[in-house]
């Protein structure tokens, strides 16, 4: 017989020695044998906000010779097939390679923080999740680089992207890097729920989780959902181009609209898992700048969770012109008409909350606040284009490019930038230079703005989407030349962006604590944060427990210098779902090799897809085993216990 | 036309334009909400202080605001309840012609140009064209979309928004105009290379115009007269004729435009150049310089054997 698998965790005070122990059983070793092997979140964070931060500048190089292009009527710098791979790649390297992970990284470096915990639930799958994302952007550009890139655009119809008419291997490189990286996207988005359940602090009961969590959590649990789709589509499409099956080859009884229907049930859902989690940044990082808490906690909460279950009857708003019957578009439409309502309880908490408060305008504080018109202005756009017979004719115009950058730059990279000016004291130990902010933010504001807001009009007046080029006579010119401009002055906003981050980094002033007076965990530990977070497992009694004993009307206060030790081993504390009782002392992983080795696999067994060759495969499968056996060993230390109740 | 041939803000028959006023009430319900936005949040925000340190503001529960939240969702209840509403309605008064079609039209769209057949319950009536779409004003015209070869995108705002053709379905569109004009069109769906060039052109007619274009579209093409003509018809046979048509000649084949008119078109190529010898023979010669990857080949003929074709494809009228 076994005896009983449990023990009481021991309640203490921070002390010296407690920390020492943490450090040594929680850091990373150094070297290249750490670098390649560690799971701690705030690492695997960073490397994706890095790694996304480098596909932007990609994707916004790509932009810049596109509007080169369209500078003027009729100029050739490009020939058809560079422009088409410029756009294509450009959409993906946005939509795929920076916007979600650039969120998954805040979220990976910041939840255990703003939970009160160690690490994510699963931390050599958060590593793994990592090593796919990394894979799949250099299968990707890889193929980008040797002249096959994507060139169907991003949202790749068949049948142009069939065999038949694009021979290629631009779409294969493209159709099993997606597979690849939704591996990547469904791993983390696993990994997030479950850490969102059950790595909370004790009594971070659900009404009390940071308003930052609600969206990368209902963003994680549309992923779970839709990616299957959007994977299966390209593994169709793959087997169509290179097997001759007939999935979407209409000779063969196949269906070309059967791709656009798998693409876009994926793909709006994933228009919303990339803008909720900014979307909670914003929620997240407004209060402490307005120092009041979020008005309509729950409101919004709920307005998030909302919008995704919203958002998976809105796909067909994509397929308007495409001959679906009358009454199946009106049920698309209304349905994409009534998502504004959430969306708008989310700008009135927002504006209220500005309002309401006493603002202190810093940068961080500009950019979330400015967004707040950008998402109004690519939100009435998106309204517009629900109307069915309004959308027959704004539907791939310009108008569509113009609304798809106010919602993705305006509720994407403006939320990002602004995290990164309110958070970069908390990842480094220094602060951004706020007079550099300034510049930056204004630079990036005007320039937006200038760059497409007049694209409205040139949508308005008929210029269609991913033309290489227009001729003159179309009454296009100036308003291109204007959004050529203001793309120009918007990368510059972005370079002093990148500018104030290197330089800061370097020489910026030292960040204390909590150099914002923030309420949520993460600045109750130092500036940058030990790997074990937190050396006491805190012990939360509101939504904002640093601020607790100021607002006014708490009975309990949180706890940040008291509660459960843990340093027994490598633990954080599992606690309930909802209520957040502790009820599991989790044992955590040490540093592994085992996702890189199963990533490496992963990725030699997709190179061998590409070329079909069995002979690559089949080690690739090997490693892919060997990973696999190391990762799921059976290990004495990582039996997890219950804690004693009583 | 128009100073914006694409734009929609304008119409030039009933489909398109019993869809504009719906389309401004969005656009100004949409600018009166970024304004008001805007003031609310430019207000908010000037209330702001620059301090050394953002601690030194004290935080403070202050007042629930809910009531924003009531407030607001209460007035943007209102335009989107209308805008659904209206939605449902001009869809149902848009989506189909009002009346019998007067003239029913088989629209099929390749790589880079458009296929255009005029159907009738005569066949002796029944005949084919390319790119330029002749209609009779104040006719609604059905139009039946097919996909020749990937997805393309019938769209000529001034009359009808879009309507994709796809592969392996048939899609309606209808159009009619409310007087005489030409109305630009173009491919709205991405669809390769020359996606840009791949235009069409609507010519409403009056009902007589319309007739006479009609009749001289369904005569063959006449018989050469001049030596020159004749050796041209003899290359264009031998040449053009493994793509294209030319009715009552041995050219025959279906898969580019039909040439057996060509004379009568304003523009070549989708609407890539306007019609000229000149613009014809420099298609004829370097059309891949003109239109890279479009599928018709660079002839590489002789000064003589240009001049042949030129003088023959003139008489196509």
């Amino acid at each position: 017989m076994r005896a009983p698998d449990y023990r009481s965790p021991t309640i203490g005070i921070d002390s010296v020695e407690l920390e020492a122990r943490l450090l040594d059983l929680w850091e990373t070793e150094p070297g290249l044998k750490g670098f390649f092997s560690t799971v701690d979140h705030k690492k695997i964070g960073i490397r994706y906000i890095v790694t996304a931060f480098i596909f932007l500048a990609l994707g916004g190089i790509e932009a810049l010779l596109m509007r080169l292009q369209l500078a003027g009527p009729n100029l050739s710098y490009f020939t058809p097939e560079q422009y088409d791979e410029l756009f294509s790649t450009h959409g993906m390297t946005m939509i795929f390679l920076y916007a979600m992970p650039i969120l998954s990284g805040f979220s990976n470096y910041f939840w255990p923080l703003l939970l009160g915990s160690r690490d994510m639930a699963f931390p050599r799958l958060n590593a793994f999740s990592y090593w796919v994302y990394l894979a799949s952007g250099l299968f990707m550009y890889a193929g980008f680089l040797m002249g096959n890139g994507p060139n169907d655009g991003w949202f790749n119809y068949v049948p142009y992207a069939s065999r038949d008419y694009n021979p290629g291997l631009n779409e294969d490189f493209y159709s099993l890097g997606m597979i690849l990286l939704g591996i990547s996207t469904t791993a983390g988005a696993a990994n997030f729920i479950v850490t969102a359940f059950r790595t909370r602090a004790p009594g971070m009961s659900i009404n009390r989780l940071p308003i930052m969590i609600w969206g990368t959590l209902t963003a994680s649990s549309a992923n779970l959902l839709v990616v299957p789709a959007v994977s299966l589509a390209f593994f169709l499409l793959w087997l169509d181009r290179q097997f001759g099956t007939h999935f979407f080859d209409p000779a063969g009884n196949g269906q070309p609209l059967l791709w656009q229907h798998l693409f876009w049930i994926f793909g709006h859902p994933w228009v919303y898992a990339i803008v909720l989690p900014a979307m909670g940044m914003v929620s997240h990082g407004l209060p402490v700048f307005c120092r009041r808490p979020l008005v309509g906690y729950s409101m919004v909460a709920l307005a998030t969770v909302a919008t995704m279950i919203l958002g998976f009857g809105v796909w067909v708003h994509h397929m308007f012109a495409t001959g679906l019957p009358g009454l199946g578009l009106s049920f698309f439409s209304a349905a994409s008409i009534a998502i504004v309502f959430p969306s708008a309880l989310t700008i009135f908490a927002w504006l209220a909350t500005i309002w309401l408060g006493r603002p202190v305008i810093t940068t961080a504080f500009l950019f979330f606040s400015s967004m707040i018109l950008l998402f109004v202005i690519g939100g009435v756009s998106g309204y517009m284009t629900a109307s069915v017979p309004v959308d027959w004719q704004l539907t791939d115009t310009y108008f569509v490019v113009a609304h798809l950058h106010y919602v993705l730059i305006g509720i994407n990279l403006f939320p990002v930038v602004g995290a990164t000016y309110f958070w970069f004291p908390k990842m480094t130990g220094r602060m951004l230079d706020e007079k550099l902010g300034v510049w930056n933010f204004w630079t990036m504001f005007i320039g937006f703005n200038l760059a497409f807001l007049p694209m409205h009009l040139t949508g308005l007046w008929g210029m269609p989407r991913r033309v290489y080029t227009y001729s003159d006579g179309m009454g296009w010119d100036t308003l291109n030349l204007i959004t050529s401009i203001g793309s120009l002055i918007l990368a510059i906003g972005v370079l002093l962006f990148f500018i104030n981050l290197l330089k800061s980094l370097k020489s910026g002033t030292p960040a204390s604590e909590n150099p914002w007076d923030a309420p949520t965990l993460e600045w109750a530990v130092p500036s940058p944060p030990p790997p074990y977070n937190f050396a006491v497992i805190p012990t939360v009694a509101s939504r904002y427990p640093l601020w607790d004993g100021r607002l006014a009307d708490e009975h309990l206060v949180s706890a940040t210098d008291r509660g459960m030790l843990l340093a027994e081993g490598k633990e954080t504390v599992g606690t309930s779902a909802l209520d957040a009782h502790p009820d599991m002392i989790l044992e955590m992983p040490e540093d592994s090799f085992a996702p890189l080795w199963l990533s490496i696999g992963l990725t030699v067994v997709f190179v061998g897809m590409l070329c079909k060759m069995w002979l690559i495969i089949g080690p690739g499968v090997a490693i892919c085993v060997f990973g696999l056996l190391l990762w799921l060993w059976p290990r004495r230390e990582l039996r997890e216990r219950e804690a004693s109740h009583g | 036309m128009s100073a914006v041939p694409l734009g929609y803000l304008d119409a030039a028959g009933p489909r398109a334009h019993s869809i504009l006023p719906l389309t401004w009430f969005t656009l100004i319900v949409s600018i009166l909400v970024c304004i008001v936005v805007g003031v609310i949040l430019w207000i908010a925000v000037r209330r702001g202080t620059r301090v050394a340190s953002v601690a030194t503001v004290p935080v403070n529960r202050g007042s629930s605001g809910t009531h924003w939240l009531s407030v607001g969702l209460s007035i943007t209840a209102v335009p989107l309840v209308v805008t659904i509403v209206w939605t449902m309605v001009a869809l149902a008064a848009t989506s189909g012609p009002p009346a019998r079609p007067g003239l029913t039209l088989d629209v099929t769209g390749h790589q880079w140009w458009w296929e255009v057949r005029y159907d009738s319950n005569q066949p002796s009536e029944v005949f084919e064209t390319a790119n330029e779409i002749h209609i009779p004003v104040g006719v609604p015209v059905l139009v039946r979309l097919h996909g020749g070869d990937v997805i393309h995108s019938f769209w000529v705002p001034k009359l009808s928004g879009k309507t994709d053709t796809i592969p392996g379905q048939t899609n309606f569109s209808w159009m009619q105009a409310r007087a005489p004009g030409r109305y630009w069109g173009q491919c709205a769906e991405y669809c390769g290379a020359q996606h840009a060039h791949m235009a069409l052109e609507v010519v409403a007619d009056a009902p007589a115009d319309f007739d006479r274009w009609k009749a001289r579209q369904l005569q063959p093409a006449p018989e050469p007269t001049s030596a020159s003509e004749k050796r041209g018809q003899g290359l264009v046979e031998y040449r053009c004729g493994l793509c294209h048509e030319v009715r009552g000649t041995r050219a025959g084949a279906v898969s580019a435009p039909d040439l057996t008119h060509l004379m009568s078109r304003r523009t070549i190529a989708a609407g890539t150049l306007p019609n000229t010898p000149g613009t014809v023979l420099a298609w004829i010669q370097g059309a891949q310089q003109i239109k890279p990857r479009c599928l018709m080949p660079d002839q590489a003929l002789s000064a003589p054997q240009l001049a042949d074709v030129s003088a023959y494809l003139e008489t196509l009228k």
